[in-house]
């Protein structure tokens, strides 16, 4: 143990001599964590919160009654279900504004609220005394109740001036939702006497012929799993998160690789004498693994904080994309988990022993007594490149077959890892060869030196520029796929939102006395009624929505692929348009068949067309609307888009208002739709760019530590040099050539591999993760900007080590010449 | 080279230790000068400021007349790059050229290169087979003998060695300096040796002691 003590020592002393080689260590390790658990963090959070949402009053295995042709529903037919012996509850639930935030309002009835289903605390006397006395209650989740700026025990005032009860902590409670009693929800909601849905007690199933008899058709049943799709649906969501987050971590544990390799070669001399005065080889190896276990816990406790960080940073966009794309509620506040604590700190260890193993290896292998005769950096940086090819071409192979052979979305990342890695790893051999024309080249001695000079600097830069060619091409990759989605998505809402208004009714009830309304208005050109229904193909969920004969359709609506005289065919023959998604799904092409899950029955169906659907994660089919009613009885008839007349938009939207009031139950216009949907574009990508840029910042930290450490090594190869008449200046502004020409290397290899990424992106993992397949775009000016970055970030990481030479004192210089160096 | 009230100290945190006091010397032209002395007398110290390798504190050195003192960085370069040539114990090669070019390497880069020169004074140092060769595939003889043919080939008026065969063994290094010596006559350059060794100043023309920073005999 002593002996292991006085080595830990020995060891340390390196790291008191060269504290920046610690930092950028210890500062590798943790940015490389942080963004690892970053996104754990936020993957653990989203998915809690789909478990509270989905077992907040289900359970996950109760069932739901809704209206048959959806929106809300007497609440007499809750009585009407009681009397009959079912043990039912109401539900209503509205949206309601409270100062700049929107909560979900959900009205409980407490007393026959099931004990076994989810928000169990609320079901029961007890919470009926809070909720039906006095004021009575209101429950939010504590960070709803920070989310919305209110106070626990504070009335919170709706827009529509409505105070609800005071409010209490219950965290429990879904996120973004505060519940009342079903009284006060129907009040402040406006909705008197109505509800949205009931929940059936967990021990009892309803069959269809009982609520048919029950309720004459007015209620249909919801299965529970329907509504418990949100965890599978988001899945690929949270996965293309994972990936980001790991291919940061990697960028990260370049760093790390390159310090450890680095302070190795440093400390070459203190091991062997440590060796000669008598550490046995274990010793030193069990004083080095203590050495890293304290690295590890010391970066990866900052990593694990300043993942939370980034998680919460990130979080309010990650929230908002999900809610936008999925319908999910996320917490806003961020809670510490120790799922994802343990995930960073193993991933923090497991790197670090990765990255300092080969360290450990040689250590133990160290020979006592070595011929001192200087490095055969040429011979080892020979072995080195071939190691590397060997690998390189592994991983090249690995992608071309993962390409071949994986459907799936892991395959897809297989051929994206693969081929960055195999690329990365010819990065060296690739700028080994350009260092060897230009040296061939050369024409001054200076030159010839600079070429030749610079291979032999590759060695020890080539993890770092690595690690920048990796972001590099991310950054090429991922900003062509999501600037392209983006010219594609805004092409598409611009074919696809034609109406100019767009509308919910309360009741179908509401939907035909608007609509009679609507024929007698000289403004509105065309009614368009957009029923929908839900079914089920397989186990994916699918919208079905009805589509009228007109022209907005049949002269805007986009099209991927149909048969020739599809509108014919959608509105006189059994056919129907299939989203691009649910086509890919169920192999379908235009003119195939397929049999699509009525009320009750099977409907056979031709395929006429092919849409895209971008940002659906659903299936949906498109029918014509007479059609639609037919097969599907439980057809909501509430969605309806107007188009109408010249400037005439907010003129026929204040009249609708003004005449129907609550019955309509929302209404936009397109301008609203598309910035809606522009928003949550944005929003969705926010994340990805954000991870984009860190892993940018990782790799010129990566460059920058490199330069750094090397920068010692350095002062020995161009002390030489400075002797024999180059001045400092000269030798400062070569080795900055030097690191941009690297620089520029990389960046020009990140090109086609980032053009690469993006067509694995948007040919395989988009199409197996979302089910769309994007048209390639390209972007010249945007590689531009990213070989500018790669220039920029040179030039800083650069910066402190290259004025360092320029400043070095000649006694600095000299000490390479000194007989005790 | 002539040398004037040469001083010269480093900081240290104990405040200024003085290494050289006031140093005058001279060396003419072909003649050849072992500066000896114990560990720490400023031997070192006395070379680089004459190979314009550092700055000195207080004193003038003349070469070829010019006063190399007071030159700024830029003309200290030249006079390192043309006037002086310098060979140092650890040889100091470039490991990233190979041998032919470490030898010609100042020579082009003062713009004095010359072939025949080349060519005479690599057979001479005995490297004509090894000018492919890269620094680490030599032995350490083969590495001092390519510093000292890097040092002359541009013909510099001053060459100046750093205890050249302190990495040598006895007969290797016997035969280097002879070779140096050899060369430095055909040349007619100023030589100036630091060294350790008695005996290998003894072959030198003239031999100086410094001790504590001053030159107490010539």
């Amino acid at each position: 143990m002593r002996q292991i003590c006085w080595t830990l020592a020995a060891l340390a002393s390196h790291w008191r001599k060269h504290p920046a080689n610690l930092a950028t260590l210890i500062l590798g390790l943790a940015i490389a964590t942080a963004l690892w658990s970053g996104v754990q963090a936020l993957n653990t959070q989203a998915r809690r919160s789909y478990d509270s949402a989905a077992n907040a009053f289900t359970g996950g295995k109760a069932q739901n009654l809704v209206a048959a042709q959806g929106g809300l529903f007497a609440q007499d037919l809750f009585v009407a279900l009681r009397r009959a012996g079912l043990k039912v509850s109401p539900i209503l639930e509205g949206s309601a504004r409270i100062g700049k935030k929107t909560a979900k309002l959900i009205g409980i009835e407490p007393l026959t609220l099931p004990r076994d289903v989810g928000l169990a605390p609320l079901a029961g006397n007890r919470s009926a005394t809070g909720m039906l006395t006095g004021d009575g209650l209101s429950y939010a989740a504590p960070g709803t109740i920070r989310d919305l700026g209110v106070l626990a025990g504070e009335r919170p005032l709706t827009d529509a001036g409505f105070k609800l009860p005071p409010l209490v902590a219950l965290s429990e409670a879904p996120p973004g939702a505060i519940i009342v009693d079903i009284g006060v929800a129907q009040k402040a909601l406006n909705r008197p006497g109505r509800l949205s849905r009931m929940i059936v007690a967990p021990d009892m199933r309803i069959d269809a012929t009982t609520l048919t008899e029950a309720t004459d058709r007015a209620l249909r049943i919801v299965e529970p799993e329907e509504d418990s799709d949100l965890a599978r649906l988001t899945d690929s969501f949270h996965l293309n998160l994972t990936a980001f987050g790991l291919l940061a971590f990697l960028v990260g544990f370049f760093i790390v690789h390159a310090s450890f390799g680095l302070a190795f070669e440093q400390r070459l001399p203190v091991l062997r004498t440590l060796r000669a005065l008598g550490v046995s080889a274990r010793a030193l190896v069990a004083a080095m693994v203590i050495e890293l276990s304290a690295f590890t816990l010391l970066a990866g406790g900052a990593g694990v904080i300043g993942g939370y960080l980034i998680a919460a940073a990130l979080l309010p966009d990650v929230s908002a994309s999900l809610e936008g794309l999925y319908g999910a509620q996320i917490s806003g506040a961020l809670t510490l988990d120790a799922r994802w604590i343990i995930s960073a700190l193993a991933m923090a260890g497991g790197g670090a022993l990765f990255a300092g193993a080969s360290g450990l290896l040689k250590t133990f292998n160290l020979p006592v007594l070595s011929v001192a005769r200087p490095i055969a950096w040429r011979e080892a940086h020979r072995r080195y490149l071939a190691r590397q090819a060997t690998f390189a071409l592994l991983s090249l192979m690995v992608a071309v077959l993962a390409g071949y052979f994986a459907d799936t979305l892991e395959g897809g990342f297989t051929v994206i890892a693969a081929s960055l890695l195999g690329v990365a790893l010819l990065l060296p051999l690739a700028l080994e060869a350009l260092l060897r024309i230009g040296e061939a080249l050369s024409k001054t001695p200076l030159s010839r030196w600079f070429f030749a000079d610079g291979r032999q600097e590759i060695a020890g830069l080539s993890l770092a520029l690595m690690a920048l060619l990796l972001a590099l091409a991310t950054n090429i990759g991922v900003g062509g796929m999501v600037e392209g989605f983006r010219h594609t998505f805004i092409g598409w809402l611009d074919q696809r939102l034609v109406a100019e208004i767009y509308y919910e009714a309360a009741t179908p009830h509401d939907a035909r006395e608007i609509e009679d309304w609507a024929r007698k208005d000289k403004e509105i050109v065309a009614i368009l009624p957009v029923w929908r229904s839900k079914t089920r193909i397989g186990d994916w969920p699918v919208e079905v929505m009805g589509m009228t004969p007109h022209t907005t359709y049949s002269e805007h609506f986009p099209l991927n692929a149909a048969t020739p005289d599809v509108w014919r065919m959608l509105h006189e023959e059994d056919a129907a348009l299939v989203s691009e998604q649910l086509a890919r799904r169920l192999k379908l092409s235009p003119g195939d068949s397929f049999d699509l899950p009525t009320t009750g029955d099977s409907w056979r169906l031709r395929v006429a067309g092919i849409f895209p659907d971008y940002g659906n994660p659903k299936g949906q089919i498109r029918l014509d609307h007479t059609r639609l009613a037919q097969h599907f009885a439980d057809a909501s008839g509430i969605h309806y888009s107007l188009r109408v007349a010249g400037d005439a938009t907010t003129r026929v939207m204040t009249r609708l208002q003004e005449t129907f009031g609550a019955r309509i139950a929302r209404i936009v216009d397109q301008a609203e739709v598309k910035k809606i949907s522009t928003e949550i574009f944005e929003r969705t990508f926010t994340v990805t760019t954000a991870l984009n840029t860190l892993t940018l910042v990782v790799s010129a930290i990566a460059l920058f530590a490199s330069l750094l450490t090397l920068s010692n090594l350095r002062l020995a190869h161009v002390a030489p040099v400075w002797a024999i008449g180059v001045t400092r200046d000269r030798l400062a502004t070569l080795e900055m050539l030097r690191i941009l020409v690297f620089a520029a290397g990389a960046a020009l290899i990140a090109i086609p591999l980032g053009l690469f990424m993006t067509w694995a992106l948007v040919d395989i993992v988009n199409v197996v993760a979302f089910g769309w397949r994007l048209p390639m775009h390209i972007f010249p000016q945007h590689w531009l900007t990213v070989f500018a970055t790669a220039q920029v970030a040179a030039l800083v990481a650069g910066l402190v080590p290259v004025r360092r030479l320029a400043r070095a004192a000649p006694a600095e210089l000299l000490k390479v010449f000194a007989n005790e160096r | 080279m002539c040398v004037r009230g040469l001083s010269k100290s480093y900081a240290t945190p104990q405040g200024p230790l003085p290494v050289l006091r006031g140093v005058d010397l001279t060396l003419e032209a072909g003649e050849t000068l072992a500066m000896m002395g114990e560990s720490g007398s400023g031997k070192s110290t006395l070379l680089h400021l004459v190979g314009a390798l550092d700055d000195a504190d207080a004193g003038d050195i003349l070469l070829d007349g010019v006063n190399i003192a007071g030159l700024p960085e830029n003309g200290k370069a030249t006079v390192r790059r043309e006037t002086i040539g310098v060979v140092f114990q650890q040889f100091n090669l470039i490991a990233s050229l190979t041998v032919g070019e470490n030898l010609a390497f100042q020579s082009r880069l003062a713009n004095r290169y010359d072939p025949d020169w080349m060519a005479r004074l690599t057979q001479r140092l005995g490297l004509d087979n090894l000018t492919g060769r890269y620094p680490e595939q030599l032995s350490g003889g083969q590495q001092q003998r390519v510093a000292i043919g890097r040092a002359l080939a541009a013909r510099p008026r001053l060459l100046l060695a750093d205890e050249p065969t302190g990495n040598l063994d006895e007969p290797t290094g016997d035969a280097a300096l002879a070779l140096t010596l050899e060369l430095v006559a055909e040349t007619g350059c100023g030589f100036l040796m630091v060294t350790h060794s008695v005996r290998l100043a003894s072959r030198l023309q003239r031999q100086a002691t410094l001790a504590a920073g001053t030159l107490i005999s010539t």
